[in-house]
């Protein structure tokens, strides 16, 4: 607990090295503390060990083979990443997406979400001491794998959608996976929730455990579920909404102290609107007449159909100008932002007109908000510097780039 | 959609820094602003501390290179007032090889970070920072990355070379 007790300056003080790879941070962060004993009188963190040169690779690679690096931003919520770089070159060129391909993305990008906080949250819990909801709702993100597979083949880096649509339809198959997500899925959530939500152990070692208040969230550049914790709401979904988010109805939970017990519930609650929005998404697309369309009519970047590549021209021709990187790219520039699993995900990209991005910057939300962690974790005790870095739902990955 | 119109605050920041600033202009939804590298400093404390302006939220910031411009060196930062959901983006550019900006992490503790990322890509320093090292690269790394002269990979493969990518 963060009792936040006056730490003497004349002691002796032990210098712990937490990390780089460390089985209780998930993942690769280095954490140089000064302890006071048990007591954290400060923290030191060096990042980069994964650091790939995301930015400079993107600088070399046409739009659609930038994609998969997004995909390794953060791992835990690929497909969002995914869409959010598509939309950001849709929004460039100006291609309009049909409502239905719209609404398809939504149930993909809500379905990262549920994924994404599955993993968080049931982290927290292991990190209190609790492994078994954990294994529980492991099965669940397991399954939402398997619906990712059935609509692009892959589970973990997704590389999901194209520039202008989704590269297939979704199947029967993944439809009934899907609806077998909303009817079982809310009891397996709710199991996990008996488990910890008014669970003594979990409420007393979690409440006041690296808080922030709103205020110092918000000069720290916090976005996402760390900032709603601390009881800002502020979500990109409902400031500036994309891909149709503004015909869907959903609460924004959140929470008043900013600390890991409100970190958790707001996840745990997102989760729910998250159901919600996919539940009125399947019907908003029962009720459309149109069931066919997954991509916008943009022939200049939808590769078309490998029949169409060998039997006819026009076919043949676009399929050659985008493997070739002939289409023209406009100029200019455009910053698009997404709710991602754990902040805002920007993209701010720079194009010259050439076939790859002249400058691409992602906001990748994690990096901002981690720099905070000193501060949260001072004159805290050690067992809640590990709680509070897993759930602030740090991911490597984006972190370092 | 925001509260905030675009005639006000381009109004305001003329006003205030007429002679400095070398452009404004609408880019897709984002009013860019583009000032001088003195008046940088000054024009981001007013945008935050105008009670009417209040822009509280550092979104993001990163550096920018264009070689072949007089200027080359410049940087950017979003800038969000969350109230009345409006964003700005101010930049500034500087033809000094190697450039330094004011520090802006007194202002918005989330640029601490930002601007160290932009120095470890770019070399920028930010006079007034509390920790200017790399951060995401080695120490002993030699260079710039981010800087366009920077080779991402054998710089004498003539598959690789600016004009496969339509430049």
């Amino acid at each position: 607990m963060n009792t936040n007790k006056e730490i003497l300056q004349e002691k002796e003080y032990t210098i712990l090295n937490l990390g780089p790879t460390h089985p209780a941070t998930h993942g690769i962060f280095q954490n140089v503390m000064k302890m006071d004993g048990e007591l954290i009188v400060e923290a030191q963190p060096t990042i980069g060990y994964i650091h790939r040169a995301f930015e400079k690779l993107a600088e070399r690679r046409p739009y659609n083979q930038i994609t998969p690096i997004t995909d390794r931003l953060n791992y835990c919520s690929s497909p969002i990443n995914n869409m959010g770089w598509h939309m950001t070159v849709e929004k460039l060129v100006g291609i309009e997406i049909p409502k239905r391909v719209q609404y398809l993305r939504v149930i993909i990008m809500e379905l990262a979400r549920i994924a994404d906080h599955i993993i968080c949250n049931s982290v927290i819990g292991v990190d209190s001491g609790a492994m078994t909801g954990f294994l529980y709702v492991f099965q669940w993100r397991e399954f939402i794998y398997e619906i990712y597979e059935e609509l692009c083949g892959a589970r973990l880096t997704t590389n999901i959608g194209r520039i202008g649509g989704l590269e297939r339809d979704f199947t029967p198959l993944a439809w009934e996976k899907i609806h077998k997500l909303l009817n079982e899925f809310p009891e397996g959530l709710k199991e996990f929730e008996n488990l910890l939500v008014r669970n003594r152990i979990f409420m007393d070692r979690t409440i006041n455990c690296g808080p922030i208040t709103a205020e110092r969230a918000l000069e720290y550049g916090f976005t996402g579920p760390n900032l709603r914790a601390a009881g800002v709401d502020y979500d990109v979904r409902v400031m500036n909404p994309y891909s149709g988010y503004e015909d869907f109805t959903f609460e924004i939970p959140l929470g008043t102290n900013g600390d890991t017990y409100d970190r958790f519930m707001v996840r745990e609650q997102e989760m729910w609107q998250s159901l919600s929005i996919i539940r009125q998404a399947v019907e908003k697309l029962e009720k459309m007449e149109d069931k066919t369309t997954f991509h916008a009519d943009v022939p200049n970047f939808f590769l078309p159909e490998k029949e169409d590549v060998y039997n006819t021209m026009e076919g043949l021709i676009y399929h050659f100008k985008i493997v070739m990187g002939e289409t023209e790219m406009p100029k200019g520039e455009v910053y698009h932002a997404v709710e991602g699993g754990n902040g805002e995900l920007g993209f701010y990209l720079v194009s010259d007109g050439g076939r790859t991005p002249y400058r691409l910057h992602f906001r990748r939300p994690c990096f901002i908000y981690y720099q905070a962690y000193p501060e949260m974790v001072k004159g805290a005790f050690l067992s809640d510097a590990i709680l509070t870095m897993s759930s602030m739902n740090v991911i490597a990955g984006e972190l370092d780039a | 959609m925001s509260s905030l119109t675009q005639e006000y605050i381009t109004e305001q920041l003329q006003s205030k820094f007429g002679e400095s600033i070398q452009s404004m202009e609408m880019l897709h939804d984002f009013l860019t602003i583009t000032v001088e590298k003195n008046s940088l400093k000054p024009l981001m404390k007013f945008l935050h501390d105008d009670e009417t302006l209040n822009f509280h939220f550092l979104t993001t910031l990163c550096g920018l290179h264009f070689p072949d411009e007089a200027a080359q060196f410049g940087i950017m930062y979003q800038l969000h007032n969350m109230p009345a959901n409006c964003r700005i983006r101010i930049k500034s550019f500087t033809n000094d090889s190697e450039p330094v900006f004011e520090t802006m992490s007194d202002i918005w503790p989330a640029a601490n970070w930002q601007e160290r990322e932009t120095h470890d890509f770019y070399g920028f320093r930010f006079h007034g920072h509390p920790d200017m090292r790399r951060i995401l690269n080695m120490d002993s790394l030699v260079g710039w990355p981010m800087r366009k002269e920077f080779p991402l990979e054998d710089p004498f493969r003539g598959d690789k070379d600016d004009k496969m990518f339509g430049r």
